[in-house]
């Protein structure tokens, strides 16, 4: 093995980013049905089909950018953009946090500085599913595939949002809640903890959105305090065993 | 005043950039405390889940369809099938249902 390291190593990159895009390809399919509505929201706002484009490649952000539409289309200030976008995207803050654990502190910087262009709800859900170190080729397969659908998606919505069949726009926006219920409910067959998490989420979640006053925040603001509150109180009464350095080192 | 669409789209660019890339420059090492180290493995598994429910019974024109596509994904992810195959198979038992259910 030592003597062909490089060659593996580059046969391993190569095949992680193919796993990738074949992970990439629902994810592809769940982001071109929620894009054409979103383009529908961003026709509002009076952007065009390649502004649309634009705001999509570059920010991949399905809630940031349906708030950074609305406020577009309210003509708001500069300021008020920046604050609403960092609410609706703190969520992020947090991934990026559980995902930087699973890098190899070895890893060049400018892995660090393109997964950061990458974290998406669900592009980061598949990679922290992988087990072990993550391979950053892998998170690229993944969105080299899923962003332009994401991109697409929108222009297209902007140019035609009305076209697709309801039932069809009905049936792909669960690829996404699929994709989601892929990564957490396997590990739940080792680890019970996850399983009385996934339940003790659902339920919160549940309540949140019918509760007064907190059924008003924004989904995003709500994910965050769900997220903050239910994975801190977990931490304290199942406390995870502390993961041993060399535990993935081969 | 009136605000230009590019300036806007460069702000959300750069703060949702920012929000995502910070995390992963500045925590270079394996964090060691057990308390943050147990709250960021769960963190993706309560997220994940926090918007997967109840959002999928609104994302279809039907709830009935949205909930039954939540029963065949956890039963298709529990028996280990691909995620693609989880995926797909919550799309195709939302075109069947709505058949039904949706006139």
């Amino acid at each position: 093995m030592l003597f062909s390291k490089k060659t593996a190593i580059k046969s391993s990159n190569s095949s992680a980013f193919h796993d990738g895009m074949r992970d990439g390809f629902p994810i592809g399919l769940g982001y071109f049905a929620v894009a054409f509505s979103l383009g529908i929201a961003a026709k509002n706002a009076g952007l065009t089909p390649f502004q649309g484009f634009l705001t999509s490649i570059l920010i991949n952000a399905s809630a940031g950018q349906y708030a950074g539409f609305m406020l577009m289309a309210a003509n708001a200030s500069y300021l008020e953009l920046i604050i609403v976008t960092l609410i609706a995207n703190a969520r992020y803050f947090l991934m990026s946090s559980a995902l930087s654990q699973h890098i190899k502190p070895d890893m060049p910087l400018y892995h660090r500085f393109l997964l950061g262009y990458e974290v998406t709800d669900e592009i980061f859900g598949i990679t922290i599913a992988r087990p072990g170190d993550l391979n950053p080729y892998y998170t690229y397969g993944a969105f080299f595939v899923a962003s332009p659908c994401w991109a697409t998606g929108t222009a297209l919505g902007i140019i035609a949002g009305n076209l697709l069949p309801l039932r069809i726009v009905s049936a792909l926006s669960v690829a996404l809640y699929g994709m989601f219920l892929a990564v957490i409910i396997p590990p739940v067959h080792n680890n019970k903890v996850i399983g009385a998490l996934i339940l003790i989420s659902f339920a919160a979640s549940f309540a949140f959105s019918w509760l007064p006053v907190i059924s008003t925040l924004s989904s995003g603001t709500r994910t965050i305090i769900l997220t903050v509150a239910i994975s801190a109180l977990v931490s304290i009464l199942f406390p995870k065993e502390l993961r041993r350095e060399t535990q993935n080192e081969s | 005043m009136n605000h230009n669409t590019y300036i806007y789209i460069g702000i959300m660019a750069g703060v949702t950039y920012a929000i995502r890339v910070l995390p992963l420059v500045l925590f270079r090492r394996q964090i060691k405390n057990q308390f943050i180290q147990s709250f960021l493995y769960y963190v993706p598994y309560v997220t994940l889940a926090v918007m997967t429910f109840p959002a999928i019974l609104q994302a279809t024109q039907s709830p009935v369809s949205g909930a039954l596509a939540l029963i065949t994904g956890v039963i298709a992810a529990w028996f280990g099938a691909s995620l693609f195959k989880v995926s797909l198979s919550c799309c195709v038992i939302v075109f069947i249902s709505e058949l039904f259910l949706i006139s």
